[in-house]
This record gives C-alpha cells, structure tokens and sequence, in this order.
C-alpha cells in the first residue's frame, strides 16, 4: 500500500470518528450530567466534573407521588412483552397461511395486508378510540395489547411471508410423507427454520411499543398506569426546569431496556433492516 | 369460504374433497387473529372514520351529519394551514438532508477497514434511541438558553439565544433532531451498496473515472431502487411525526404555532377539544396527501430509479 492510500485511510479513520463522537456526545453529556449534583450540570459543556453523585437517580426514582418509576417499568415491560409474544405468534400464523396454504379469497386478503403496511394509523384512529371506549378499555393496557393480538403491524407479516417463502418446499413436503398436518408443518417445520425473522420481529416490537409514546399518552390517563415515557412526560412536567439531574437520571435508565436488546441482537438487527429494505 | 358449497352445483365438477374443505378451514384458522383485526380494527375503522369526517362528533353524543363542513371548515382555520405548513416544511427539509446525511455515510463506510462494524453501530444509535421521551427531553435542553448547545457557541464568542422558544428557529431543531436519526437508513444504504459489482468501480478506474464521477455514473444509479425505497419509508415516517414536537413544545405545538405538526393538531382536536368528525376529517386529509406524494414517488420512479433487470418488481 503507497504512503497516499494510507495517509487517506487514516484521514477517513479519523472524519468518522470525530463526526461520530460529535452525533453521540449529546448522549454521553446526558449520561455524565445525570450523575453530576444538580448546581454542577450547567457550569461547564464538558464531561468532566470535580464532584459525582447517584443522588439523581434515588431522588428520580421517587419523584412521581404515590408511585415510583418501579412502577413505569414495570408497566412498559408488561405491555411489551405481551406485544412481542403476541406478534410473533399471531403475524407468523397470518404469514404461515398467506405464504403456503391455499384459501379462497387469498389474493383480496394478501393485498388488503399489504395496503395496511402504508396506512397511517390516524386514518382508524378516531374510530378506534370509540370502540375502546364503548367496550371500557380506555385507561388498561387492553388497547395497547389486544390489536398485536389480532396481528394488526402487517409489516412483520410480510417480512415473515418474505422469509418464509424461502423456505424449500421439499422441507414440507417430507414432512407430509412422515405423516405430518399443517399444523405440524407450522410448529415443527415453519417455526424453527423462522427463528432470524421472529427475532427482528421481537426486537422491533419491544423497541416500537417500549417508544410508542402516541397510543400511552392517547389510552392511559391515571399514574398507577402510566409507562416509563408517560412518567418522563410528567415529571418534566411538574418539575419544571429546576431539577434536570433527576429528569436526566430517569432518561438514561429508559434507555437501558432498548440499548441492551440492540446489544443482545445486533446482528440479527442490522440484517434484519438491510434485508427487509432490499427485499421491500 | 362462503363459496365453496355453492362451486359444486354451479360447475359441474367432481365434489370438492373433503381434504380440500378441511384444508380451507384449517388455512382459515390460521388467518383468523388477522382478519379480525382487520376486519375490526382497520377497515371497519377506517369506513367508519370517513363517515365520522362528514359529521360532528364528541365521543360522548351521537354523531350530527353536518356534510363537507369539516373540510371547510380547514381552509378556515389559521392553525390548520399552519399546522400543514409545518409539516410539509419538515417533510420537505428533514427528508432529503437526511437521505443526503445517510448516503454520504454511508459510502464512506462501505470499504473494508478496521472497526467497520463499530462505527456502523455508533451511527445506527441515534435512529435507535431518537424516538424516545428522553431523547426529545434531551433535545429540549440541549437548545434551551442555557444548553449545551448554547454554552459550546459560547466557546467560539457566539452568542446563542433559546432556540426552542424563539418561532424562527424551534422547528429547526426538530429538523436536527429527524437529521441526527439517519442511521436506519444509512443501513439500508450500506445494503444496497454492497450488491454493486465490483468490477463496475474496477472497469471505471481503467477508463480512468474519478471518484466524483463514478459516484454519480455509476454508484447513484445503481443505488436508485433504494433511494426510492428510503424516501417512501422517510416519507410516511415523516409526515406523522408527534413524539418530538410534543415534549420539545410541552403539548402546544408553540412557539406561535411553529412546532405544530399536523399530527399534534390532530391530536389536541380530537383528545383536547373533542372535535373527533374535524379530527376525523384531518386524518382523512392526511391520508390523501400521503397518497399523492406515494404516488408522485411511484410513477417518476420510471425517470430516475434504475432497475437490473429493466424493472420488474
């Protein structure tokens, strides 16, 4: 290798990790500041501070009266995790059925699935909102949880019908000879060939319930319910400007759950989105 | 299912066999959560909201049929037109700068050099973590008077000023905030980068091509499918966006209606005012819009997006 080749190595080297430490500094601030005493924060842009404290993040934790972010958590991991079970199985079944078996009125059904990938949720959602409320939903977690069930993010349904048509037919077809049905084939055959597909669609549904801001702030309304983002919103709120510390203590822990599952998946999340956007 | 007793009589054919029956029904229980949340939850929904949009509707009355005014009303309402002015302003700024930001990573990353994998990562976090509370709150602070952002200009001598609450300039950090997000897209980039022949690059430099040129003979139109597939994606993502504007504006969409996203209004009408037929209405507009610029997309697709194999999907 040249001398030239290698100075302009080192050159992009160095662009891209200085313009990457400049995008995620704000986050790293964050981090550094929840952990500053509250009269520390402000005095300097850097890093670095003479005194440390997790004080930020008792007092955080207990901000919210009568309740603590325990509590939030607790909330935003029990809708997702109903999310994610949910999806995976209700999605891979509507998938299972459009990818291999046939049915009268398959065609109407694939392309009324697909024009609901693009539909923007507000075009049902007064609508929506009526029916919670008629049937008492409104301020449970059942509005949150019972359209996953009825397999309504038609995305992973296609992603799953993508996958799941690569998978060889013979596969089924022996399947058959040793006496299997088509149940069988979806539980024994289908399923475990699936496992990459099913992941990014676990990952993908905690991420986007874990964030999905819209519908917590549209369909809980009392405290004891609330979610970690519906906590943030209202401890900024009441707290106002005076407390940054605690606001930003509470910030970082509502990070960890979405940053570990990224860590955990990573690859089968990079894949995920690059296959997904070629195939799409 | 409802026609396969009557095919038996109509067509003179041998009787549809029992396994085929059972198959049919088998394949619709497979299907079942589905077609009841789309039957229930989507298009039910959906035929019921446009007749909700030619109405007056506040949850707790029976809906008043009132015909178009709804959508007269709209041309009317100042915070409407403002409302779509921010949105359209947002969607026309926020998506290119951030396809533009995620293509230029994204070659830039596509060489095999140490730690490839390490900076794909630190630039994909943004996009991860952006959607959230916290980052928004972030965000708020970091543009406040006495932010970060504030304090770094103070280095340089230059004077900063509350970005969130001066009119001119909230909605620019919530442009930031979408173009600090580019790092999904920069993925799909990165993608669609490593399906181009290397010999294409290889037979350019014999012809002795520079970088500029072979990046836009050869790179960009190579790459046109997933331009197009990124703007589709940016585009519906865009046009909806709520979370930021509603914690950056605590709810308001202020200063002087600047950060009121369309999705904000909608919001505040339906869940605010209980003004659900004109919220009803609004969602029915957005749809249209949506579908026009998809559209748009689709057919100048033929002009600018190059396909191998002559364009079949």
């Amino acid at each position: 290798m040249d001398q030239s080749t290698k100075t302009s190595r080192l050159l992009t080297h160095i662009f891209i990790i200085i313009f990457g430490l400049f995008m995620l500094y704000p986050v790293i601030w964050m981090i550094s500041a929840s952990f500053k005493p509250e009269t520390l924060i402000f005095s300097s842009p850097g890093l670095f501070s003479k005194e440390w404290t997790i004080d930020n993040y008792f007092t955080g934790w207990n901000v919210v009266r009568n309740t603590t972010f325990g509590q939030f958590f607790q909330n935003s991991f029990l809708i997702s995790t109903i999310a994610v079970i949910a999806n995976i199985i209700t999605c891979s079944m509507a998938a299972y059925a459009f990818a291999r078996l046939k049915f009268p009125l398959k065609k109407l059904w694939f392309a009324c699935m697909l024009m609901t990938i693009m539909l923007p949720a507000h075009a049902t959602l007064i609508p929506q909102y009526t029916i919670f409320h008629n049937l008492g939903w409104v301020n449970t977690i059942l509005p949150l949880t019972v359209p996953k069930l009825l397999a309504t993010d038609a995305f992973f349904i296609f992603l799953m019908v993508q996958f799941f048509r690569g998978i060889p037919r013979e596969l089924d077809e022996s399947a058959i000879m040793d006496g299997c049905g088509i149940f069988q084939i979806y539980t024994r055959i289908i399923m475990p060939l699936a496992v990459p597909v099913l992941i990014t669609t676990a990952i993908f549904t905690f991420i986007w319930t874990w964030d999905d801001f819209f519908s917590q702030i549209l369909y809980l309304n009392t405290v004891e319910h609330f979610t970690v983002p519906l906590g943030l919103r209202l401890f900024l709120d009441s707290q106002g400007e005076s407390s940054w510390g605690s606001v930003f203590a509470m910030s970082v822990l509502s990070l960890i759950p979405i940053t570990t599952v990224f860590f955990i998946f990573q690859r089968y999340i990079v894949d995920g989105i690059a296959t997904t956007g070629i195939k799409g | 299912m409802a026609g396969s007793e009557a095919v038996p009589t109509t067509i003179k054919k041998p009787k549809m066999s029992k396994d085929k029956k059972k198959q049919y029904i088998i394949a619709y229980i497979f299907l079942l959560p589905w077609l009841f949340g789309f039957l229930g939850l989507v298009l039910g929904p959906m035929i019921s909201s446009l007749y909700l949009s030619f109405t007056r509707f506040d949850l707790l009355n029976p809906a008043e049929w009132v015909g178009l005014a709804n959508y007269q009303e709209m041309f009317q309402d100042t915070r409407w037109i403002a409302s779509a002015k921010v949105t359209l302003t947002f969607v026309f700024v926020a998506v290119p700068t951030q396809l533009i930001a995620a293509l230029l990573v994204a070659v830039l990353l596509n060489k095999k050099m140490m730690g490839v994998g390490f900076y794909r990562t630190t630039y994909y976090l943004p996009s991860l973590l952006g959607g959230s509370v916290a980052i928004a709150i972030l965000w708020k602070n970091l543009f406040e008077i006495d932010g970060l952002v504030n304090q770094v200009l103070a280095y340089f001598n230059i004077e900063g000023q509350g970005w969130i609450s001066h009119p001119d300039y909230a909605l620019g950090t919530i442009i930031i905030l979408a173009t600090w997000q580019f790092g999904a897209s920069m993925v799909i980039f990165l993608a669609g980068l490593k399906q181009i022949p290397k010999e294409l690059y290889e037979a350019a430099a014999v012809d002795g091509g520079t970088k500029i040129q072979t990046f836009f003979r050869i790179t960009l139109p190579l790459l046109s499918p997933v331009i197009f597939f990124n703007l589709v994606i940016e585009l519906i993502k865009s046009i909806q966006v709520f979370t930021s504007a509603f914690i950056i504006s605590e709810g308001t969409g202020g200063p002087i209606n600047s950060t009121l996203f369309y999705t904000l209004y909608l919001y505040q009408k339906g869940f605010t005012h209980f003004e659900m037929g004109y919220a009803s209405a609004m969602a029915w507009v957005l749809v249209f819009v949506l579908g026009v610029m998809t559209l748009v997309i689709f057919f100048s697709s033929k002009y600018w997006v190059h396909y191998e194999d002559g364009g079949k999907l």
